[in-house]
């Protein structure tokens, strides 16, 4: 490792460690946002949980490298557009979180459902205040799952010229240096456990009732 | 169930497809346009070491004459950084005459420096202005080795026409279809080679390909301190099929006042492919471009 | 797009669709091989001794957030110039595309011998059947709809990531998104994201097509919910992991 050059690029790798969180968290919270109802509605309706969870495993096996080439053929921009990325990330996470927020609130026991109702919650204080706080913990170990994938996929539009942390792969190649390269690794690895650890965080502060386990 | 997913596979294929008929999503229009404020310089550059390196001159240069200068290094190729000088996202930044030419007009037949910036007057977009172009040049090579040279005897690219068959030929994957690449040696040499194998340009996948032997004959560029350091043999383009690459400034017009312009033409005078091909060996040792540039300056009186 | 995937021109000679297609196919089916290799045993073995699962989950996890791209170029740089021929660039791809397809395959085969039911294993043995028969005629078929799911998603995994191995000079469909790029050519790009997308998903469906046709029918009509380690539940479906790239 040369520190030294390290040191020199200490802006530069900021700036695109700046971009590789922003293009893989974006995505998270705009695919979350919208998997809550789409798996909502999944849940309360027997005749489309397939359907939603069809399309959802189709869009799942579009490779990403083909994802963003193809999205700027439907949203209309420019190849280089850092959108494509974001938009190609939020279909994956939410094609991924679809199925869990469904099954999450499928999982919460009828009991727990029909105490609530029996407390004279309404629906939609059952769906917020008690199914959905249920469902903390599955719907928070798919959202693991795709937090980490998405810091790794946002490295492969280093290929297409978009720069993030998969930028110092691209320019440590044409040098044949390995200092960028494994740094940008090493930077991809630890960021994809700081938003593992943010989302067990999250997980245990939102569910406070659930016994002090460490979920690896 | 079935019947709807693949209803709907097709619906999304026939979607795309129809869509992709539209609009070129690889096209360069510009679409919004904010000025950079005040008089201070954004110094932009391409993603590769020698563009970083020529923008950290003029910067430094500019800084030296008390322009007021910011920098935005390694921002991408052509179909970012052309946008990006058009909306005043940067102000300057370094380019190569043939190649921007190419980008501003594929169908271009001008070949030599006068010709090439003769053409590039008339094509850059309005509000770029070019400053003169220096000397240096970084042009693409056709490169054997020392071996294949001296075995079959080659001085310049016509000299393998009677071997070509036997080559494999290695470039730019754009080689395959441009007409300065695989169609031009056909068609200006007569060279129709074994196989061509698309590698990348001028980099370390051609130079690897080249001495391991996988190809014959590989695209390299004139600066590329490679030549030297491998005994490389850089056949002479005796009917100009390649370019000429002069290094010429690109710069906003609004931002061109004339310190400006006689810094960068100082500049532009002083630089020398020779000098081009000193720094390359220096930034692929890791030295740092900053350091590399300053020197540079120092030693022509500049700075 | 219809222009490049319709021209003829496109679909002969060395790089023609046909060819790559076929590249493609070679590198994935070949890394998919060696992944099977490497994980199904050890997976059975996990699985059935119970040593070594602290590991799986931790393994599957990092492995997930390793950038398929940068170690591919890492390689590359470690691996060839001790090759002097295309096997430089080969045996990193390789290397990539096996470490992305072992997780699934492994989590899932551990998952999927875990999952059979410790009565039918009890009755096994109650009958008198031997660990090694009990292992081949109960707790491998009851175990491989999960497997089987775990190769499928491996599968996607390497289908997708095997474009990546163009960057590096290799062929495959790759090659279009890299060559269409660098020649300015964005029909060329679509024509082989759409071709990707679609190998991807005929295998998807090829797979699931042979799940149904292999798996015993007394296990076809339950659903298998698998426990990991960590004490999620993964339902068999999403234990899909997403595709890279």
């Amino acid at each position: 490792m040369n520190f030294e050059w390290l040191g020199r690029q200490f802006d530069n790798i900021v700036f695109l460690l700046g971009w590789h969180v922003l293009l893989a968290v974006t995505p998270l919270i705009l695919g979350l946002l919208i998997a809550l109802p789409l798996g909502w509605w999944a849940h309360r309706s027997r005749r489309i949980y397939p359907f939603l969870v069809g399309v959802a495993g189709l869009l799942y096996t579009v490779p990403s490298l083909a994802l963003f080439v193809l999205l700027p053929v439907i949203l209309g921009t420019k190849i280089l557009d850092p959108l494509n990325i974001v938009a190609a990330l939020t279909i994956y996470t939410v094609a991924l979180l679809v199925r869990v927020v469904a099954d999450a609130l499928d999982s919460v026991p009828q009991d727990t459902v029909q105490a609530a109702k029996a407390m004279g919650y309404r629906a939609y204080q059952s769906l917020l205040k008690v199914e959905l706080p249920v469902g903390v913990p599955v719907i928070s170990a798919g959202l693991r799952v795709a937090a980490v994938s998405n810091v790794s996929l946002v490295s492969v539009a280093a290929l297409l010229g978009i720069p993030q942390l998969g930028s110092l792969f691209t320019q440590g190649f044409q040098l044949r240096f390995f200092t960028p390269i494994i740094a940008g690794i090493v930077l991809c690895v630890v960021l994809a456990m700081i938003l593992d650890g943010l989302i067990i965080l999250l997980n245990r502060w939102l569910t406070p009732w659930t016994p002090k386990v460490v979920a690896s | 169930m079935k019947k709807y997913l693949t209803g709907f596979t097709l619906a999304a294929v026939a979607a795309i497809t129809l869509s992709a008929c539209g609009g070129d999503p690889m096209s360069t229009a510009n679409n919004n346009s904010q000025a950079s404020s005040g008089d201070s310089i954004i110094v932009g550059s391409a993603d590769f070491p020698e563009s970083q390196l020529i923008a950290k001159i003029y910067a430094e240069a500019l800084k030296s004459q008390g322009v007021e200068v910011a920098e935005k290094p390694s921002i991408g190729s052509r179909e970012v950084t052309i946008p990006a000088l058009k909306d005043g996202s940067i102000d300057l930044m370094p380019e190569y005459g043939g190649a921007l030419l190419q980008y501003l007009d594929a169908e271009t037949k001008a070949v030599s420096s006068e010709e090439v910036a003769a053409e590039l007057a008339t094509k850059i977009p309005s509000g770029l202005t070019l400053l003169t172009a220096s000397e240096a040049e970084d042009k693409d090579v056709l490169a054997v080795k020392k071996e294949t040279a001296e075995k079959y005897n080659l001085k310049t690219i016509s000299d393998l026409e009677p071997v070509a068959k036997e080559l494999v030929l290695g470039g730019p994957p754009e080689w395959k279809t441009r007409v300065n690449g695989v169609a031009g040696l056909k068609s200006v040499y007569n060279l129709e080679f074994k196989e061509f194998s698309a590698l990348d340009a001028g980099g370390p996948l051609t130079l690897n390909a080249l001495l391991s032997g996988q190809v014959q004959v590989a695209d390299l560029f004139s600066t590329d301190p490679a030549l030297s350091e491998n005994n490389l043999v850089a056949l002479e383009d005796s009917k100009n099929l390649f370019l000429s690459e002069n290094i010429v400034p690109v710069i906003n017009e609004k931002k061109s006042s004339s310190t400006v312009k006689d810094t960068l033409n100082k500049v532009s005078a002083a630089l020398t492919t020779e000098d081009l091909i000193e720094m390359n060996g220096r930034v692929a040792k890791f030295e740092d471009i900053g350091e590399i540039a300053k020197e540079w300056l120092q030693s022509k009186n500049l700075a | 797009m219809i222009n490049y995937l319709f021209d003829p021109a496109h679909w002969s000679g060395a790089d023609g669709i046909p060819t790559l297609i076929g590249e493609h196919l070679i590198y994935s089916l070949i890394a998919l091989a060696i992944a099977a290799v490497i994980a199904v045993p050890l997976g059975i073995y996990i699985g059935v001794t119970g040593k070594g699962v602290f590991m799986i989950a931790g393994l599957a996890n990092a492995l997930r957030a390793l950038p398929s791209v940068g170690l591919l170029i890492l390689l590359v740089l470690l691996i060839s110039p001790a090759f002097p021929s295309k096997m430089g660039y080969i045996l990193p791809s390789l290397i990539v595309l096996v470490l992305l397809a072992v997780p699934p395959i492994l989590t899932n085969t551990y998952a999927g011998v875990r999952a059979v039911d410790a009565a039918a294993v009890d009755a096994a043995r109650g009958m008198g059947f031997r660990t090694m028969k009990i292992l081949t005629d109960v707790q491998l078929p009851c175990s491989l709809p999960l497997m089987l799911s775990g190769v499928r998603s491996a599968l996607l995994q390497i289908i997708s990531t095997a474009t990546i191995a163009a960057y590096i000079s290799l062929g495959g469909l790759g090659r279009l998104l890299i060559d269409g790029k660098a020649q300015n050519d964005y029909s060329q790009m679509v024509a082989g994201a759409v071709l990707v997308a679609l190998l991807a998903l005929f295998f998807d469906q090829l797979l699931a097509f042979i799940t149904r046709r292999v798996v015993s029918p007394g296990l076809t009509r339950r659903t298998v919910k698998a426990t990991l380690p960590s004490g999620e539940v993964i339902p068999s479906e999403t234990a899909k992991t997403p595709t890279a790239v």
